[in-house]
């Protein structure tokens, strides 16, 4: 397992846990990146509010690798100017695309995101695209120098688990760079079905910021994601498709 | 004037670094756009904001 790196844009990582950094007290964040024993921190980007003193970096442990996003784009034009804000932000090349133009179910735009990963892959950034779950799109992704794909699981901050499962176990059967499962995630078990099925890594933020105890909550996806990365490397046992089949010897009864 | 982060402003003249030290934005965690394109810290000193220019000073917040 020591050697089971996550490979993103040529950046190894040992942790597949992803977090999302917006909706819970920037005080929690030290704990949470800990507990989650996470790599790599979400973060979007804003018009800067000079009341607003604090700043979230000074929250973030040491040697944590920033992963922008573009939330609040519509297009590819949008995302592509967050992008390069994000980067002069100075905290890295790493960037994840995001582009929405619809507010009731915020769902994420595949073509205009085909864009945005080309124009700046092409610019030197680790581009890590949303999107819906699409084989076709994401082979477009992969040919426009996406750095990996994250398809979503159910509507982002639903916490309703992996809806789209069947599509995304395509896209991790067809796709040659990590399938990061993003969105959707609302319980340790999703997290663990997912890296079950092969997912890379896996992507969250509501799950924690809902939860009771969010470090606490960390933990257990830490642990989950852990499990199904094992059981996934492992390889699952079969299913049968009828009837049963005997886990003792079907000899030596004690009776004649 | 000269529209910031949506709000005019009358800074029209001054110099992206005179007009950031009229303000408690900590320049080491902002990015500068003007127009539409990213001015470089480099170049806070020597960009004068004109009449009509749009900029966005933007910073990270929390996000998924």
């Amino acid at each position: 397992m020591n050697n089971d790196k996550l490979i993103i844009g040529g950046h190894e990582f040992n942790s597949r846990f992803i977090l999302g950094s917006g909706k819970y007290s920037m005080k929690l964040i030290e704990a949470a990146v800990k507990d989650a024993g996470a790599e790599i921190i979400t973060l979007a980007v804003r018009r800067a509010n000079t009341k607003e003193q604090e700043s979230i970096l000074d929250y973030i442990p040491e040697g944590i690798t920033l992963l922008p996003n573009t939330s609040g784009a519509r297009n590819a034009e949008e995302a592509v100017r967050i992008a390069r804000l994000a980067r002069e932000l100075g905290c890295g090349n790493f960037v994840k695309i995001e582009i929405m133009r619809d507010s009731k179910y915020l769902l994420p735009d595949n073509q205009e995101t085909i864009k945005a990963t080309d124009i700046l892959a092409n610019e030197g950034f680790v581009v890590m695209p949303y999107m819906y779950p699409d084989l076709n799109i994401a082979r477009d992704l992969v040919n426009a120098g996406a750095a990996s794909v994250m398809p979503l699981a159910s509507p982002i901050g639903s916490n309703k688990g992996l809806a789209t499962k069947e599509f995304i176990q395509i896209l991790i059967d067809e796709i040659d760079l990590p399938i990061i499962v993003d969105a959707g995630i609302g319980r340790p078990s999703q997290a663990c079905e997912a890296m079950e099925i092969g997912a890379a890594a896996i992507m969250a933020n509501t799950a924690l910021a809902t939860a009771g105890d969010l470090p606490m909550m960390a933990s257990a996806f830490k642990n989950a994601i852990e499990a199904g990365r094992k059981a996934y490397l492992a390889g699952l046992g079969r299913v049968l498709t009828r009837g049963a089949s005997a886990s003792d010897p079907l000899t030596g009864f004690l009776r004649d | 004037m000269v529209k910031i982060n949506g709000k005019e402003l009358n800074v029209a003249g001054k110099t992206i670094s005179e007009f950031l030290t009229t303000t408690n934005f900590d320049p080491k965690r902002i990015a500068v756009e003007r127009n539409g394109d990213i001015v470089f810290k480099s170049q806070y000193g020597e960009t004068l904001l004109q009449d009509g220019d749009i900029i966005e000073v933007v910073s990270f917040v929390g996000g998924g």
